[in-house]
């Protein structure tokens, strides 16, 4: 799928040009954009740097642990087709504080752990559980706490103020969290019931 | 006071984290400073890393936004967008969001340059780029990883969070900052 779009965009920008007389533009912004990634990168890596930084003393100290210690309940209401006490519940708990904290990259693999864990407990192994369904509803709205790549990327723009727009993001992202659980909640139990163990 | 809660929140959400995070650290006996400098080495290995992903991305929107098909696409779809009052100009980050991190960083890269990032529409794009996730990716991944074939709801499930996520993002900066 990527690489459709990705060659849409080159061969589209390029055919477009082409036809509106306007060819010589092409290689002055492909050179530009090689460019400004560079320099882009470049400029992520500071608040970057702070940020897993930061996020590594987090991790080494369990504040994972803490937040997910707090959370535990409510994520357990979430997924009643799990027994309390398997080791899946605490993959799932664990994964979704670590995306709370921003940590992506600790994030994946504690995913991966939790959907083997929901795998065990899955009956029909090629198609997604009830279960799995959630943690993805819960895991593709990304709730994060604080977004350091945004900031960063607002920072290497210029801006005046680059954190300003944290509590904004919470809002909305809370929101679509909480849009995504009610829509998974209603596939599950209204349109897609399954027969109950 | 909505509005103050979250100024709040954006004014203290990075102090409290810098200031908390290393303080638990220390009580729970972490070396915090070198274990700062350990996270930040991998801080500097995960932008390098997305250099080459960042130099396809930009090279490919630059191309598509400076021959005129992006002001093209944009200027069809411009009159139905507008009657919903979205901005035409994050329509592109809407397609893109759900299928490439590196696509949609590239794109609001690019709005907040040729916006500011402190124009209402650069902080919709943060906002968006903030609220929502890389749905397709994620799926990809998570059922890959455990050789799940069949989805089920849950793409339509993801895609409509990212969808009240940018319509969210809309709405809400409209209101705090508009």
């Amino acid at each position: 799928m990527i690489n459709a779009i990705w060659l849409a965009l080159m061969a589209g920008g390029i055919i477009y040009a082409a036809i509106n007389n306007k060819i010589d533009v092409v290689t002055q912004a492909a050179i530009s954009g090689a460019e400004s990634a560079v320099l882009l990168s470049f400029k992520l890596i500071g608040v970057m740097c702070l940020w897993l930084g930061i996020m590594k003393i987090a991790e080494k100290a369990g504040v994972i642990r803490l937040v997910a210690r707090a959370l535990g309940p409510l994520i357990r209401l979430l997924f009643p087709s799990v027994p309390p006490g398997h080791p899946a519940m605490g993959s799932i708990i664990m994964t979704v504080s670590a995306n709370m904290m921003g940590l992506g990259n600790a994030a994946t693999p504690l995913g991966i752990k939790a959907m083997q864990e929901l795998q065990k407990l899955n009956k029909n192994a090629d198609s997604a559980s009830e279960a799995m369904c959630t943690l993805l509803a819960l895991c593709t709205t990304g709730f994060t706490l604080v977004p350091a790549t945004i900031i960063a990327l607002r920072s290497a723009a210029g801006s005046i103020n680059p954190s300003e727009i944290v509590g904004a993001t919470i809002l909305v992202s809370l929101t679509a969290t909480c849009v995504a659980l009610a829509a998974d909640w209603v596939c599950r139990t209204l349109l897609y019931p399954r027969q109950r163990r | 006071m909505f509005a103050d809660i979250t100024e709040e929140l954006s004014q203290l959400a990075i102090p409290a984290i810098l200031l908390f995070i290393p303080l638990i650290g220390y009580f729970r006996k972490v070396k915090v400073y070198e274990t700062f400098v350990e996270g930040a080495g991998e801080g500097f290995h995960t932008a390098i890393r997305i250099m080459p992903f960042l130099i396809a991305m930009l090279v490919a929107i630059n191309i598509f936004r400076a021959s005129g098909a992006m002001d093209f696409c944009i200027g069809v779809a411009r009159p139905v967008l507008e009657a919903f009052g979205i901005p035409p100009d994050l329509a592109p980050l809407a397609i893109m969001r759900p299928i490439s991190g590196t696509g949609s960083l590239g794109l609001t890269t690019e709005i907040l340059n040729s916006f500011g990032p402190d124009s209402l529409i650069g902080k919709m794009a943060s906002t968006i780029l903030g609220s929502t996730d890389t749905t397709l990716y994620i799926i990809t991944v998570y059922f890959g990883a455990v050789g799940v074939f069949k989805p089920r709801y849950s793409l339509f499930v993801g895609l409509l969070g990212d969808f009240t996520g940018f319509i969210g993002s809309i709405i809400v900066c409209r209101m705090l900052f508009g």
